[in-house]
């Protein structure tokens, strides 16, 4: 438990530095590449524990970003312009935010089990299909709220809490706050991983019959890493609502969905330093393009040299770049020419 | 007579419109081997999904140690300590030797006896403990059947269930499953067995029943079948 706390500080305490050192010494423009990798990661890392590690294929994805997204910016908005401003719940800046966070997590985490409980008994195809649905179905659902702005969503979203000391900060601190949920989800996938669960969730990847006559509870344990994937989603909305201070509906397609797969998928389906690895490539990707694309004059090129990487990416090599395999010391040092690292056999 | 430790009592069980068990009755007492053999699509495999709550009978009565276990989820029976070695070996292939051992003893929260039942495991299979490390999917066929059994003994069972333990392997290889499955028995592990190799299957058990298209045909002392000049024709190869 110390070491956990100890752990956790050190990340706050980084997370600090590295919005300091952003914008004390990168431009604005490519902080938000940044900003863009760290919601990446922390939707892929999530997503990867469900399709990844559990091996459940969905694709409703966006559908829980939306959810969250949407209670987190409506729960926001409400505190800081609303009646209930002036209410006992008008505590200060830091705290709401961190409440519509949580709540932005708990409500697509709900959905999570509302939706996956059922959803978990469809197999392949049939859930890909049923997730997809549920992700169209949320979108246009929200699409049609007024309350909540209708297609062109809501705006004013308040900026994301200063924290004491970052007055001067042009940028402001969405940095600590977007990466702050990268070290948690990391840490959580990382730790789920190892544990008895993680391979129980594997084992009904590999055999899910086997699993349940090793005694895996293996619905329980689907709907368990659904809704993990489903709460992250949830924050993940929120930070993005948060930091573009405005949210449509249609932020949300099934492409947004889609995306995550394919960082999964061009990182290594099952591992976490996989999903992170994609997630980096696929939004840095298409913004490193763009001066191919003006230089040749040729538009839409950047999308059609993207697809071409990904498909001789698939070619070359089908299980990502790193297979299931994680990021350690021991790969590092198999890397290196003469010495022989990683398993003996 | 002695107290049934698992009992099937009518059991009828469909998939669809297809009746895949026919008012099927078998009893196994505490400390026996009981064989359940027969061809393909005769009912084995579906008797054992019965048994451990995979499927549901239509009719009839599952009871493990004189409870009703007809509604209750596979996890928790394998709690109580009725533990399948699925067919086909159900091994994790992308998981080691040990962590396919170490699930095995899911329902479990006691380190020291699990740490305890590991190193017994790889006594009982010596070429486990070589593998260790290695991946389940890189193991032989023979070795896959080993580390199948040894996971579900983790499970601390009772009644431990085999489902065609010598399914694709050598017949010297088979020998020797069977021989720590006898020892297993002895070391006080009830067993049911389903095996299509009939001869090495009444060789190894106290009972068997004989099971074709979802029936019960035959049943007896495993000594007896093997003389019984029906079995003998169809099953065992002779006269």
């Amino acid at each position: 438990m110390p070491r956990t706390l100890a752990l956790l500080l050190a990340g706050v305490v980084a997370c600090y530095g590295l919005n300091w050192f952003l914008s004390e010494f990168i431009e604005v423009v490519y902080v938000d590449y940044v900003n863009l990798i760290g919601l990446a990661i922390i939707l892929a890392v999530g997503l990867n524990v469900v399709n990844g590690l559990t091996g459940q294929f969905s694709i409703g994805h966006a559908g829980f970003m939306a959810v969250g997204a949407f209670v987190g910016a409506m729960a926001s908005i409400l505190f800081t312009y609303g009646e209930i401003a002036a209410g006992p719940l008008a505590f200060a800046g830091l705290g709401s935010f961190l409440f519509c966070l949580l709540l932005s997590g708990l409500a697509a985490g709900a959905l999570g089990v509302l939706v996956g409980a059922p959803a978990l008994r469809l197999r392949g195809d049939y859930l890909a299909i049923a997730t997809l649905g549920f992700g169209e179905i949320t979108r246009i659902l929200l699409t049609a709220q007024d309350s909540l702005g209708g297609p062109t969503g809501l705006k004013r979203i308040p900026k994301m809490p200063l924290l004491p000391g970052t007055e001067t900060w042009d940028g402001g601190t969405s940095v600590f706050w977007i990466y702050l949920f990268v070290f948690l989800v990391v840490g959580l996938a990382v730790r789920l991983q190892r544990s008895t669960f993680g391979r129980a969730m594997i084992a009904i990847r590999e055999n899910e019959l086997a699993a349940e006559t090793m005694g895996v509870p293996s619905a329980r344990l689907k709907v368990v890493a659904f809704v993990f994937g489903a709460f992250f989603a949830g924050i993940a909305g929120a930070l993005y609502a948060h930091y573009q201070h405005s949210v449509r509906p249609d932020d949300f397609t099934s492409v947004r969905s889609i995306e995550v797969i394919v960082m999964l998928v061009l990182g290594g389906l099952g591992s976490v330093t996989g999903a992170i690895a994609g997630a980096v490539v696929v939004t840095l990707l298409p913004q490193l393009l763009r001066p191919l694309e003006e230089a040749m004059g040729i538009d839409g090129l950047s999308m059609v040299v993207y697809a071409l990487l990904l498909i001789v990416m698939m070619v070359f090599r089908p299980q990502g770049i790193f297979g299931q395999r994680e990021l350690s010391l021991k790969l590092l040092r198999g890397l290196i020419p003469g010495r022989r690292g990683g398993k003996t056999p | 007579m002695p107290e049934p430790v698992l009992e099937l009592a009518e059991v009828n069980v469909f998939y669809g419109a297809v009746h895949a068990l026919r008012g099927v009755s078998l009893r196994v007492n505490e400390g026996e081997v009981v064989s359940l053999i027969g061809g393909n699509g005769a009912g084995k495999t579906t008797t054992l999904a019965t048994i451990c709550g995979l499927l549901r009978p239509r009719s009839g009565l599952v009871t493990y140690r004189g409870a009703d276990v007809r509604r209750t989820p596979t996890h928790v029976l394998v709690g109580q300590g009725l533990v399948m070695a699925p067919e086909g070996r159900g091994i994790f292939p992308n998981l080691t030797v040990e962590e396919n051992l170490r699930l095995g003893a899911y329902t479990r929260r006691d380190k020291p006896a699990i740490a305890a039942d590991l190193k017994r495991g790889f006594e009982l299979f010596p070429r486990l403990a070589e593998r260790r490390r290695q991946k389940g999917g890189t193991l032989s066929g023979g070795e896959q059947q080993m580390l199948s059994i040894a996971r579900a003994l983790m499970g601390r069972p009772k009644v431990l269930l085999l489902d065609e333990p010598s399914l694709g392997l050598a017949p010297l290889v088979t020998q020797a499953i069977f021989a720590t499955i006898d020892q297993i028995n002895k070391e006080g592990v009830t067993i049911l067995l389903v095996e299509q190799n009939a001869n090495i299957a009444l060789k190894h058990s106290h009972r068997a029943y004989v099971l074709e298209t979802g029936e019960v045909q035959f049943n007896g002392a495993s000594t007896e079948l093997r003389n019984d000049p029906r079995v003998k024709a169809a099953y065992l190869g002779e006269g």
